[in-house]
Protein backbone atom coordinates (compact mmCIF):
# COMPACT_ATOMS: atom_id res chain seq x y z
CA UNK A 1 0.00 0.00 0.00
CA UNK A 2 1.16 3.42 -0.80
CA UNK A 3 0.73 6.16 1.93
CA UNK A 4 0.08 9.64 0.57
CA UNK A 5 3.01 11.64 2.18
CA UNK A 6 0.76 14.98 3.88
CA UNK A 7 3.92 16.51 5.12
CA UNK A 8 7.29 16.81 3.32
CA UNK A 9 10.00 18.71 4.39
CA UNK A 10 13.74 19.15 2.52
CA UNK A 11 16.48 21.27 4.03
CA UNK A 12 13.83 23.06 6.10
CA UNK A 13 16.02 25.50 8.14
CA UNK A 14 14.70 28.77 9.74
CA UNK A 15 16.64 31.92 11.36
CA UNK A 16 15.81 34.04 13.66
CA UNK A 17 18.04 36.63 13.66
CA UNK A 18 21.85 35.46 14.09
CA UNK A 19 19.97 32.48 15.89
CA UNK A 20 19.55 29.63 14.07
CA UNK A 21 16.80 27.57 15.62
CA UNK A 22 16.52 24.60 12.79
CA UNK A 23 19.33 23.67 10.80
CA UNK A 24 18.62 22.05 7.46
CA UNK A 25 16.52 19.12 8.34
CA UNK A 26 14.75 16.46 6.03
CA UNK A 27 11.74 14.79 7.11
CA UNK A 28 8.24 13.11 5.66
CA UNK A 29 4.84 12.85 7.50
CA UNK A 30 2.19 9.91 6.40
CA UNK A 31 -1.31 10.05 6.14
CA UNK A 32 -2.83 8.79 8.74
CA UNK A 33 0.15 8.33 10.99
CA UNK A 34 0.96 10.23 14.20
CA UNK A 35 4.57 11.83 14.20
CA UNK A 36 6.39 12.94 17.05
CA UNK A 37 9.00 15.63 17.51
CA UNK A 38 11.26 14.96 20.67
CA UNK A 39 13.64 16.92 21.67
CA UNK A 40 14.65 19.60 24.74
CA UNK A 41 13.71 23.00 25.40
CA UNK A 42 14.80 25.00 22.24
CA UNK A 43 15.89 22.34 20.07
CA UNK A 44 13.57 24.00 17.36
CA UNK A 45 10.69 21.43 17.84
CA UNK A 46 7.73 24.10 18.10
CA UNK A 47 9.60 25.71 15.37
CA UNK A 48 8.94 23.10 12.93
CA UNK A 49 5.37 23.28 13.88
CA UNK A 50 4.97 27.14 12.79
CA UNK A 51 6.22 26.33 9.77
CA UNK A 52 4.21 23.00 9.26
CA UNK A 53 0.84 25.58 10.09
CA UNK A 54 2.44 28.31 7.87
CA UNK A 55 2.71 30.47 10.80
CA UNK A 56 6.78 30.94 10.37
CA UNK A 57 7.83 31.48 6.99
CA UNK A 58 11.00 28.68 6.30
CA UNK A 59 14.50 30.78 5.97
CA UNK A 60 15.87 28.57 3.64
CA UNK A 61 14.26 24.93 2.15
CA UNK A 62 11.15 24.02 0.68
CA UNK A 63 8.16 22.44 3.33
CA UNK A 64 5.07 21.20 1.72
CA UNK A 65 1.28 20.49 3.22
CA UNK A 66 -1.12 18.55 1.06
CA UNK A 67 1.22 18.57 -1.53
CA UNK A 68 0.87 22.75 -1.04
CA UNK A 69 4.25 24.89 -0.83
CA UNK A 70 3.64 26.74 3.45
CA UNK A 71 4.98 30.26 1.37
CA UNK A 72 2.85 29.68 -1.71
CA UNK A 73 -1.20 29.06 -0.65
CA UNK A 74 -1.54 28.73 3.54
CA UNK A 75 -4.91 29.81 2.91
CA UNK A 76 -5.64 26.50 1.84
CA UNK A 77 -3.60 24.58 3.85
CA UNK A 78 -4.81 26.76 6.93
CA UNK A 79 -8.36 25.62 6.16
CA UNK A 80 -7.77 22.19 6.23
CA UNK A 81 -5.62 21.51 9.45
CA UNK A 82 -6.39 21.80 13.40
CA UNK A 83 -4.24 23.52 15.58
CA UNK A 84 -4.03 23.16 19.70
CA UNK A 85 -0.90 24.87 20.58
CA UNK A 86 1.08 24.33 23.61
CA UNK A 87 -0.21 28.39 25.13
CA UNK A 88 -4.10 28.85 26.28
CA UNK A 89 -5.55 30.85 24.05
CA UNK A 90 -9.25 30.53 24.60
CA UNK A 91 -11.21 33.56 24.70
CA UNK A 92 -11.63 34.14 28.03
CA UNK A 93 -14.61 36.25 28.07
CA UNK A 94 -16.54 33.91 26.35
CA UNK A 95 -18.17 30.50 26.90
CA UNK A 96 -17.02 27.39 26.37
CA UNK A 97 -20.06 27.33 23.70
CA UNK A 98 -19.09 30.53 22.01
CA UNK A 99 -15.50 29.82 21.49
CA UNK A 100 -16.19 27.30 19.21
CA UNK A 101 -18.61 29.43 17.38
CA UNK A 102 -16.38 31.98 17.36
CA UNK A 103 -13.39 30.00 16.03
CA UNK A 104 -15.71 28.02 13.35
CA UNK A 105 -16.16 31.69 11.97
CA UNK A 106 -12.76 32.17 11.11
CA UNK A 107 -13.47 29.43 8.63
CA UNK A 108 -16.55 30.41 6.97
CA UNK A 109 -18.59 27.22 8.55
CA UNK A 110 -22.32 29.11 9.14
CA UNK A 111 -24.03 29.13 12.36
CA UNK A 112 -26.74 26.48 11.93
CA UNK A 113 -23.80 23.67 11.03
CA UNK A 114 -21.22 25.07 13.88
CA UNK A 115 -23.90 25.09 16.29
CA UNK A 116 -24.61 21.36 15.77
CA UNK A 117 -20.60 20.99 15.21
CA UNK A 118 -19.67 22.27 18.77
CA UNK A 119 -22.50 20.27 20.21
CA UNK A 120 -20.48 16.89 18.39
CA UNK A 121 -17.27 17.80 19.54
CA UNK A 122 -18.42 19.15 23.53
CA UNK A 123 -19.83 15.55 23.66
CA UNK A 124 -16.79 14.12 21.85
CA UNK A 125 -13.85 15.66 24.49
CA UNK A 126 -16.90 15.42 27.20
CA UNK A 127 -17.21 18.88 27.76
CA UNK A 128 -21.20 18.66 27.14
CA UNK A 129 -22.79 20.16 30.53
CA UNK A 130 -19.75 22.70 30.68
CA UNK A 131 -21.44 24.44 27.27
CA UNK A 132 -22.28 27.87 28.94
CA UNK A 133 -19.89 28.09 31.85
CA UNK A 134 -16.96 30.88 31.33
CA UNK A 135 -13.66 29.99 30.62
CA UNK A 136 -12.55 31.17 33.91
CA UNK A 137 -14.29 28.58 35.24
CA UNK A 138 -12.53 25.67 34.07
CA UNK A 139 -9.91 23.59 35.06
CA UNK A 140 -6.78 22.74 32.99
CA UNK A 141 -7.59 19.60 31.79
CA UNK A 142 -10.87 21.14 30.64
CA UNK A 143 -9.46 23.96 28.99
CA UNK A 144 -7.10 21.55 26.88
CA UNK A 145 -10.43 19.43 26.00
CA UNK A 146 -11.87 22.45 24.96
CA UNK A 147 -8.61 23.69 23.14
CA UNK A 148 -8.43 20.69 21.51
CA UNK A 149 -12.60 20.29 20.05
CA UNK A 150 -11.55 23.34 19.08
CA UNK A 151 -8.40 22.50 16.89
CA UNK A 152 -11.30 20.30 15.21
CA UNK A 153 -14.01 22.77 14.29
CA UNK A 154 -12.82 22.28 10.60
CA UNK A 155 -12.63 18.73 10.81
CA UNK A 156 -8.88 18.90 9.97
CA UNK A 157 -7.06 16.13 7.26
CA UNK A 158 -3.85 17.29 10.00
CA UNK A 159 -3.87 18.07 13.25
CA UNK A 160 -0.72 20.02 15.30
CA UNK A 161 -0.60 19.40 18.60
CA UNK A 162 2.06 20.98 20.69
CA UNK A 163 2.91 19.36 24.02
CA UNK A 164 -1.02 18.52 24.11
CA UNK A 165 -0.58 17.44 27.77
CA UNK A 166 1.71 19.62 29.28
CA UNK A 167 0.31 20.37 32.61
CA UNK A 168 -1.94 17.68 33.10
CA UNK A 169 -3.24 15.05 35.67
CA UNK A 170 -2.34 11.53 34.52
CA UNK A 171 -6.49 11.24 34.23
CA UNK A 172 -7.14 14.17 32.12
CA UNK A 173 -3.76 12.84 29.89
CA UNK A 174 -5.01 9.69 29.62
CA UNK A 175 -8.66 11.12 28.20
CA UNK A 176 -6.75 13.41 26.05
CA UNK A 177 -4.97 10.38 24.68
CA UNK A 178 -8.00 8.09 24.13
CA UNK A 179 -9.19 11.32 21.90
CA UNK A 180 -6.27 11.32 20.28
CA UNK A 181 -6.23 7.52 19.53
CA UNK A 182 -10.07 8.10 18.16
CA UNK A 183 -8.93 10.77 15.76
CA UNK A 184 -6.33 8.48 14.56
CA UNK A 185 -8.19 5.40 13.71
CA UNK A 186 -10.25 7.58 11.50
CA UNK A 187 -7.29 8.40 9.42
CA UNK A 188 -6.56 12.14 10.95
CA UNK A 189 -3.17 12.86 10.65
CA UNK A 190 -1.02 13.65 13.92
CA UNK A 191 1.54 15.45 14.91
CA UNK A 192 2.20 15.92 17.94
CA UNK A 193 6.26 17.12 20.26
CA UNK A 194 5.94 16.50 23.75
CA UNK A 195 8.36 16.39 27.03
CA UNK A 196 6.71 12.69 27.90
CA UNK A 197 7.96 9.81 26.57
CA UNK A 198 5.32 7.81 27.44
CA UNK A 199 2.72 10.01 25.56
CA UNK A 200 5.44 9.35 22.27
CA UNK A 201 5.59 5.67 22.76
CA UNK A 202 1.74 5.41 23.32
CA UNK A 203 0.53 7.80 20.51
CA UNK A 204 3.31 8.09 18.12
CA UNK A 205 4.25 5.70 14.89
CA UNK A 206 7.52 7.35 14.16
CA UNK A 207 9.58 9.90 16.09
CA UNK A 208 12.16 12.71 15.13
CA UNK A 209 14.68 12.83 18.11
CA UNK A 210 16.07 16.48 18.02
CA UNK A 211 18.57 18.70 19.04
CA UNK A 212 20.34 21.94 18.86
CA UNK A 213 17.99 22.31 15.45
CA UNK A 214 18.86 18.96 14.02
CA UNK A 215 17.22 15.97 13.90
CA UNK A 216 19.15 13.70 15.71
CA UNK A 217 17.55 10.29 14.38
CA UNK A 218 13.84 9.01 12.78
CA UNK A 219 12.63 5.98 13.39
CA UNK A 220 9.77 4.03 14.90
CA UNK A 221 9.81 3.88 18.68
CA UNK A 222 9.89 0.22 18.79
CA UNK A 223 13.52 0.71 16.20
CA UNK A 224 14.75 2.68 18.02
CA UNK A 225 14.01 0.79 21.27
CA UNK A 226 15.89 -1.88 19.70
CA UNK A 227 18.66 -0.21 18.01
CA UNK A 228 19.82 1.34 21.22
CA UNK A 229 19.58 -2.24 23.31
CA UNK A 230 16.60 0.14 25.39
CA UNK A 231 13.36 -0.88 27.53
CA UNK A 232 11.92 2.20 26.60
CA UNK A 233 11.66 5.57 24.43
CA UNK A 234 13.37 7.53 27.58
CA UNK A 235 16.83 5.69 27.73
CA UNK A 236 16.83 6.45 23.65
CA UNK A 237 16.11 10.35 23.83
CA UNK A 238 18.76 10.61 26.92
CA UNK A 239 21.20 8.32 24.98
CA UNK A 240 20.88 10.41 21.98
CA UNK A 241 20.69 13.82 23.05
CA UNK A 242 22.52 13.93 26.56
CA UNK A 243 25.92 12.35 24.23
CA UNK A 244 25.44 15.59 21.97
CA UNK A 245 25.08 17.67 24.57
CA UNK A 246 28.14 16.41 26.46
CA UNK A 247 30.24 17.10 23.30
CA UNK B 1 -6.24 40.81 2.35
CA UNK B 2 -10.06 39.86 2.48
CA UNK B 3 -12.30 41.78 3.73
CA UNK B 4 -14.74 39.13 4.52
CA UNK B 5 -11.86 37.52 6.72
CA UNK B 6 -11.27 41.14 8.01
CA UNK B 7 -14.67 40.75 8.62
CA UNK B 8 -14.35 37.63 10.80
CA UNK B 9 -12.06 39.50 13.15
CA UNK B 10 -14.30 42.65 13.06
CA UNK B 11 -17.16 39.84 14.00
CA UNK B 12 -14.96 38.18 17.17
CA UNK B 13 -13.74 41.60 18.70
CA UNK B 14 -18.06 42.63 18.05
CA UNK B 15 -19.20 39.51 20.01
CA UNK B 16 -16.77 39.58 23.05
CA UNK B 17 -17.55 43.54 23.38
CA UNK B 18 -21.34 42.94 23.47
CA UNK B 19 -20.63 39.99 26.39
CA UNK B 20 -19.39 43.32 28.63
CA UNK B 21 -20.53 46.17 26.87
CA UNK B 22 -22.94 47.52 30.28
CA UNK B 23 -19.89 48.21 32.20
CA UNK B 24 -17.09 49.81 29.29
CA UNK B 25 -20.16 51.73 28.27
CA UNK B 26 -21.38 53.68 31.09
CA UNK B 27 -18.08 54.55 31.80
CA UNK B 28 -16.76 56.18 28.36
CA UNK B 29 -20.10 57.90 28.56
CA UNK B 30 -19.87 59.39 32.12
CA UNK B 31 -16.14 61.03 31.23
CA UNK B 32 -17.22 63.49 28.65
CA UNK B 33 -20.40 64.07 30.77
CA UNK B 34 -18.20 64.91 33.33
CA UNK B 35 -16.31 67.82 31.69
CA UNK B 36 -19.75 68.97 30.60
CA UNK B 37 -20.95 69.77 33.50
CA UNK B 38 -17.04 70.77 34.99
CA UNK B 39 -16.29 72.85 32.45
CA UNK B 40 -19.39 73.41 30.91
CA UNK B 41 -21.09 75.07 33.72
CA UNK B 42 -18.83 75.64 36.09
CA UNK B 43 -16.13 77.76 33.88
CA UNK B 44 -18.68 78.77 31.48
CA UNK B 45 -20.06 81.05 34.42
CA UNK B 46 -17.02 82.75 33.76
CA UNK B 47 -16.07 82.56 30.24
CA UNK B 48 -19.76 83.02 28.86
CA UNK B 49 -19.35 83.21 25.48
CA UNK B 50 -16.57 81.85 22.70
CA UNK B 51 -17.06 83.64 19.29
CA UNK B 52 -20.65 84.46 20.32
CA UNK B 53 -21.51 80.90 21.34
CA UNK B 54 -22.39 80.07 24.96
CA UNK B 55 -19.18 78.38 26.09
CA UNK B 56 -21.33 75.24 26.86
CA UNK B 57 -22.09 75.45 23.09
CA UNK B 58 -18.44 75.84 22.26
CA UNK B 59 -17.61 72.96 24.63
CA UNK B 60 -19.98 70.34 23.42
CA UNK B 61 -19.16 69.48 19.87
CA UNK B 62 -15.51 68.84 20.50
CA UNK B 63 -16.52 66.18 23.38
CA UNK B 64 -17.74 64.30 20.22
CA UNK B 65 -14.62 64.28 18.86
CA UNK B 66 -12.51 63.12 21.88
CA UNK B 67 -14.67 60.64 23.18
CA UNK B 68 -14.43 59.28 19.93
CA UNK B 69 -10.84 59.13 19.43
CA UNK B 70 -10.54 57.81 22.97
CA UNK B 71 -12.43 54.85 22.18
CA UNK B 72 -10.58 54.17 19.14
CA UNK B 73 -7.38 54.94 20.29
CA UNK B 74 -7.61 52.59 23.56
CA UNK B 75 -9.07 49.61 21.84
CA UNK B 76 -5.72 49.56 19.33
CA UNK B 77 -3.75 50.03 21.96
CA UNK B 78 -4.97 48.22 25.34
CA UNK B 79 -7.41 46.40 23.16
CA UNK B 80 -5.01 45.24 20.76
CA UNK B 81 -1.93 44.78 22.97
CA UNK B 82 -3.55 42.46 25.45
CA UNK B 83 -4.87 40.35 22.52
CA UNK B 84 -2.07 40.10 20.82
CA UNK B 85 0.84 39.79 23.93
CA UNK B 86 -1.63 37.85 26.72
CA UNK B 87 -4.50 36.64 25.51
CA UNK B 88 -2.77 35.39 22.61
CA UNK B 89 -5.96 35.84 20.62
CA UNK B 90 -3.86 36.55 17.69
CA UNK B 91 -1.93 33.57 17.22
CA UNK B 92 -5.01 31.63 18.38
CA UNK B 93 -6.47 33.53 15.10
CA UNK B 94 -3.64 33.20 12.87
CA UNK B 95 -3.50 29.71 12.83
CA UNK B 96 -7.24 29.66 10.83
CA UNK B 97 -7.16 30.59 7.33
CA UNK B 98 -7.08 34.12 8.67
CA UNK B 99 -3.66 35.95 7.86
CA UNK B 100 -1.98 38.86 9.25
CA UNK B 101 -3.64 41.27 6.96
CA UNK B 102 -6.80 40.25 7.37
CA UNK B 103 -5.98 40.62 11.22
CA UNK B 104 -4.80 44.21 10.88
CA UNK B 105 -7.58 45.13 8.94
CA UNK B 106 -10.24 43.63 11.50
CA UNK B 107 -8.57 45.23 14.14
CA UNK B 108 -8.59 48.95 12.16
CA UNK B 109 -12.19 48.29 11.04
CA UNK B 110 -12.96 47.63 14.63
CA UNK B 111 -10.98 50.54 16.28
CA UNK B 112 -13.01 53.02 13.93
CA UNK B 113 -16.58 51.22 14.50
CA UNK B 114 -15.70 51.33 18.28
CA UNK B 115 -14.47 55.32 18.43
CA UNK B 116 -18.02 55.45 16.10
CA UNK B 117 -20.24 54.27 18.48
CA UNK B 118 -19.27 56.29 21.31
CA UNK B 119 -18.94 59.04 18.85
CA UNK B 120 -23.18 58.85 18.30
CA UNK B 121 -23.90 58.03 22.15
CA UNK B 122 -21.84 61.67 23.32
CA UNK B 123 -24.67 62.89 20.13
CA UNK B 124 -27.48 61.97 21.30
CA UNK B 125 -26.86 62.70 24.90
CA UNK B 126 -25.43 66.14 23.62
CA UNK B 127 -28.60 66.63 21.56
CA UNK B 128 -30.91 65.58 25.00
CA UNK B 129 -28.96 68.64 26.84
CA UNK B 130 -30.19 70.55 24.11
CA UNK B 131 -26.74 71.40 22.89
CA UNK B 132 -26.82 70.52 19.34
CA UNK B 133 -28.28 73.52 16.99
CA UNK B 134 -28.41 71.82 13.34
CA UNK B 135 -29.83 68.06 12.32
CA UNK B 136 -26.20 67.93 10.50
CA UNK B 137 -24.56 66.68 13.15
CA UNK B 138 -25.89 63.16 11.70
CA UNK B 139 -23.54 63.90 9.01
CA UNK B 140 -20.68 63.62 10.92
CA UNK B 141 -21.11 59.78 11.64
CA UNK B 142 -19.46 58.74 8.71
CA UNK B 143 -16.45 61.53 8.92
CA UNK B 144 -15.85 59.98 12.64
CA UNK B 145 -15.23 56.64 11.41
CA UNK B 146 -12.81 58.04 9.06
CA UNK B 147 -11.28 59.90 11.99
CA UNK B 148 -11.55 57.07 13.96
CA UNK B 149 -9.77 55.17 11.58
CA UNK B 150 -7.05 57.34 12.00
CA UNK B 151 -6.71 56.79 15.85
CA UNK B 152 -6.85 52.88 15.62
CA UNK B 153 -4.42 53.00 12.72
CA UNK B 154 -2.01 55.54 14.89
CA UNK B 155 -2.68 53.08 17.90
CA UNK B 156 -2.10 50.03 16.22
CA UNK B 157 0.99 51.23 15.00
CA UNK B 158 1.79 52.12 18.71
CA UNK B 159 0.88 48.62 19.91
CA UNK B 160 2.81 46.93 17.24
CA UNK B 161 6.17 48.60 17.72
CA UNK B 162 6.26 49.18 21.85
CA UNK B 163 8.12 46.54 24.27
CA UNK B 164 5.92 46.23 26.96
CA UNK B 165 2.41 47.27 27.93
CA UNK B 166 3.89 50.58 30.15
CA UNK B 167 5.61 51.84 27.49
CA UNK B 168 1.62 53.49 26.76
CA UNK B 169 2.66 56.10 28.67
CA UNK B 170 4.61 57.42 26.95
CA UNK B 171 2.03 57.79 24.19
CA UNK B 172 -0.56 58.86 26.15
CA UNK B 173 1.86 61.70 28.01
CA UNK B 174 3.36 62.97 25.05
CA UNK B 175 0.94 62.44 22.29
CA UNK B 176 -2.56 61.85 23.52
CA UNK B 177 -2.70 64.53 26.06
CA UNK B 178 -1.54 67.31 24.23
CA UNK B 179 -3.50 66.31 21.21
CA UNK B 180 -6.45 66.77 23.67
CA UNK B 181 -5.44 70.19 25.50
CA UNK B 182 -4.58 71.75 21.94
CA UNK B 183 -7.25 70.59 19.70
CA UNK B 184 -9.69 73.55 20.05
CA UNK B 185 -11.86 71.85 22.05
CA UNK B 186 -11.81 73.91 25.35
CA UNK B 187 -10.59 77.03 23.89
CA UNK B 188 -9.93 78.45 20.66
CA UNK B 189 -6.42 78.26 19.49
CA UNK B 190 -6.15 81.70 17.77
CA UNK B 191 -5.11 83.13 21.10
CA UNK B 192 -2.24 81.23 21.32
CA UNK B 193 1.24 81.49 20.11
CA UNK B 194 1.49 80.40 16.26
CA UNK B 195 3.41 77.31 16.95
CA UNK B 196 0.69 75.68 18.83
CA UNK B 197 -1.65 76.57 16.27
CA UNK B 198 1.01 74.74 13.62
CA UNK B 199 0.94 71.85 15.91
CA UNK B 200 -2.45 71.26 15.75
CA UNK B 201 -3.00 71.24 12.67
CA UNK B 202 -0.91 68.28 12.38
CA UNK B 203 -2.73 66.22 14.75
CA UNK B 204 -6.16 64.63 13.42
CA UNK B 205 -8.13 65.42 16.69
CA UNK B 206 -8.12 69.27 16.01
CA UNK B 207 -9.48 68.48 12.54
CA UNK B 208 -12.33 66.53 13.74
CA UNK B 209 -12.80 69.21 16.39
CA UNK B 210 -13.60 71.87 13.81
CA UNK B 211 -15.90 69.64 11.42
CA UNK B 212 -17.90 68.54 14.95
CA UNK B 213 -18.03 72.13 15.60
CA UNK B 214 -19.21 73.41 12.24
CA UNK B 215 -21.59 70.62 11.66
CA UNK B 216 -23.02 70.94 14.95
CA UNK B 217 -23.96 74.25 14.19
CA UNK B 218 -24.95 73.51 10.55
CA UNK B 219 -21.95 76.09 9.04
CA UNK B 220 -21.00 72.71 7.32
CA UNK B 221 -18.99 74.56 4.52
CA UNK B 222 -16.03 75.90 7.33
CA UNK B 223 -14.82 72.65 7.53
CA UNK B 224 -13.91 71.26 4.11
CA UNK B 225 -10.64 71.77 4.49
CA UNK B 226 -11.26 69.25 7.10
CA UNK B 227 -12.76 66.76 5.64
CA UNK B 228 -9.74 66.42 2.79
CA UNK B 229 -7.39 66.41 5.97
CA UNK B 230 -8.57 63.58 7.15
CA UNK B 231 -9.45 61.46 4.15
CA UNK B 232 -5.51 62.03 3.09
CA UNK B 233 -3.99 61.03 6.15
CA UNK B 234 -6.54 57.73 6.84
CA UNK B 235 -5.04 56.62 3.53
CA UNK B 236 -1.46 57.79 3.83
CA UNK B 237 -1.38 56.25 7.35
CA UNK B 238 -3.05 53.47 6.21
CA UNK B 239 0.02 50.95 5.16
CA UNK B 240 2.20 51.66 8.15
CA UNK B 241 0.16 49.79 10.79
CA UNK B 242 -0.05 46.36 8.45
CA UNK B 243 3.99 47.00 7.62
CA UNK B 244 4.77 46.74 11.46
CA UNK B 245 2.39 44.11 12.63
CA UNK B 246 3.89 41.87 10.21
CA UNK B 247 7.49 43.19 11.76
CA UNK B 248 6.28 42.55 14.64
CA UNK B 249 4.83 38.91 14.32
CA UNK B 250 5.44 37.00 11.50
CA UNK B 251 9.63 36.17 12.35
Amino acid sequence: MIMTQIVNAKGLTKDYGSLRAVDNIDFNILEGQCFGFLGPNGAGKTTVMSTICCFMPPTSGDVQVFGINVTEDPGQIKARIGVMPQDDNLDVELSVFENLIVYARYFDILKKDSSRLAQELLDFVELKDKADVNIRNLSGGMKRKLILARALINKPNLLILDEPTTGLDPHSRHSVWDKLNHLKSNNTTLILTTHYMEEAEKLCDRVAIMNSGKIVTIDTPSNLMDAHGAKNLEDVYLKLTGRRLAE
Amino acid sequence: MKLKKAYRVWQRNLTVYTKRYKSSLVLNFVEPVLYLVALGFGLGAFVKEINGVPYIKFLAPGLIASSSMFAATFECTYGTYIRMTYQKTFDAILVTPINIDDLVAGELLWGATKGTFYGIIIIVVLSIFGLVDSPYIVLTIPLIFISGLIFAEIAVMASAVIPGIDSFNYFNTLFMTPMFLFSGIFFPLDTLPPAVAKFAFFTPLYHVVNIARSFSSGHIKNSVPDIIWIVIVASLLLPYPFRLMHRRIIK
